[in-house]
């Protein structure tokens, strides 16, 4: 695990990266990250992320900038500035069922090829999908997702890199934290080794490989 | 008791609980335990519902990442969901997502929510611009081809006993014909059937 500046971690992502980035509606997402992004003008990016937020808020500052060229996701529809590009066919936008979105993407960061859900048979989600029959239930085969670059946002992260989060901050953070190449993670407090006690380390810190120093 | 409800007129469930069943409500976005909006003053930008909006925790409350709330739902563990509906068909089948070529929004946790609660009721009001929303046969995109258990509206309460749509109760001082005038769907009539009881 390196420390690095918010500057040196965007740094290191070249344009038309594929980002997983934490947060829902906002809330969990690394906004010093996000303001990095935009200042550096990180082009063609795709995003898999729960949402895009709202403009001038998380993600949505991304989609604001025009920096997002295809968004994978399940919600677009409290930004209409999403909306908006999508229609006018500036972003692509993939929308998956948040359950399927967050298993894919756990498949992707636990070694598996996907996972076999029942969400969305016989619905548009099913098409072009296979699907399979367990003990005589249907289920789709989704397959599992990957990225470069994972950036989440903790509550506290010690000197060793070892998470943990807060309140409604967590969804996406831990899962997405094992589905990439690369991990950055900012954190609101970085404390001392030890202060997490070991049972409340959600993400260890083998799994992150750049924590973004705070002030 | 867990508890899922949507935006809108589901909402609105959480204030109509009777003090002796214990339900804790469940926000998809990772809490069980969600409390009222905070008092001026006591929210916390972390602590929010599934629409981003701030929120307390009770007593008993606990958070948890995506993966297990949506294992909560898809897995069975959620008893009650209560959403809302564009359209409702004459066999319980709900489309509640989208609009092609006007409202795409994103399925967010519906699909699961109707694909894995154990029983799926709509709060709706029963017509939309004076247009009936339980149809024949949806015609916009489905949730899931899982049926729902039972719409609640204004005017009546329908269930779907043996996949028909039946009508069980009417609301205060509305008519039998008042509620087939308003629904496309044809109803079967209850034997009895009781005005609600708000």
């Amino acid at each position: 695990m390196k420390t690095v500046s918010p500057a040196e971690a965007i740094a290191i992502i070249p344009d038309g990266a594929t980002l997983m980035i934490g947060g829902f509606m906002g809330v969990g997402t690394p906004e010093r990250l996000i303001d990095e992004l935009v200042r550096q003008g990180k082009r063609n990016l795709t995003v898999i992320a729960n949402d895009t937020a709202v403009p001038g808020q998380g993600i949505g500052k991304l989609v604001d900038a025009g920096l997002v060229s295809r968004t994978i996701a399940s919600h677009i529809g409290l930004n209409p500035e999403t909306q908006k590009q999508m229609i006018a066919g500036k972003m692509a936008v993939d929308l998956i069922p948040q359950g399927t979105l967050i298993e894919r993407i756990r498949a992707g960061g636990y070694g598996l090829g996907g996972v076999l859900t029942p969400t969305g048979v016989g619905t548009v989600v099913e098409e072009g999908k296979q699907k399979v029959q367990v003990d005589g239930k249907t289920y789709l085969v989704e397959t599992a997702l990957h990225a470069e670059f994972a950036l989440i946002d903790a509550f506290l992260a010690d000197y060793l890199g070892n998470l943990s989060y807060a309140l409604t901050a967590r969804n996406f953070n831990p899962v997405i934290a094992m589905a990439a190449d690369t991990t950055i993670a900012t954190a609101e407090h970085i404390v001392p080794v030890g202060l997490i006690a070991p049972d409340h380390v959600v993400t260890p810190a083998p799994l992150v490989d750049y924590l973004v120093t705070n002030g | 008791m867990l508890v899922n409800l949507g935006i809108g007129i589901p909402t609105m469930v959480a204030n109509f609980v009777p003090d002796d069943v214990k339900v804790f409500f469940q926000s998809e976005n990772g809490l069980i335990g969600t409390g009222p909006i905070p008092e001026q003053g006591m929210g916390h930008r972390l602590l929010t519902d599934a629409g981003g909006r701030p929120v307390t925790a009770l007593p008993g409350a606990c958070t948890f990442d995506s993966a297990m709330s949506f294992g909560l739902i898809r897995g069975g563990h959620v008893d009650i969901t209560v959403l809302g509906a564009l359209q409702v068909d004459a066999h319980g089948l709900l489309a509640n997502w989208m609009i092609p070529g006007k409202m795409v929004p994103g399925m967010g946790g519906a699909m699961d929510l109707v694909t894995g609660a154990k029983r799926v009721i709509i709060a709706m009001q029963h017509t939309a611009k004076g247009k009936p929303k339980i149809v024949n046969k949806c015609t916009l995109p489905l949730t899931s081809a899982r049926p729902v258990d039972l719409v609640v509206s204004e005017l009546a309460v329908i269930g779907f006993p043996g996949g028909h749509a039946t009508l069980l109760e009417t609301g205060p001082g509305v008519t039998v014909e008042q509620v087939t005038a308003a629904t496309e769907a044809k109803l079967t009539i209850a034997d009895t059937i009781s005005e609600m009881r708000l």
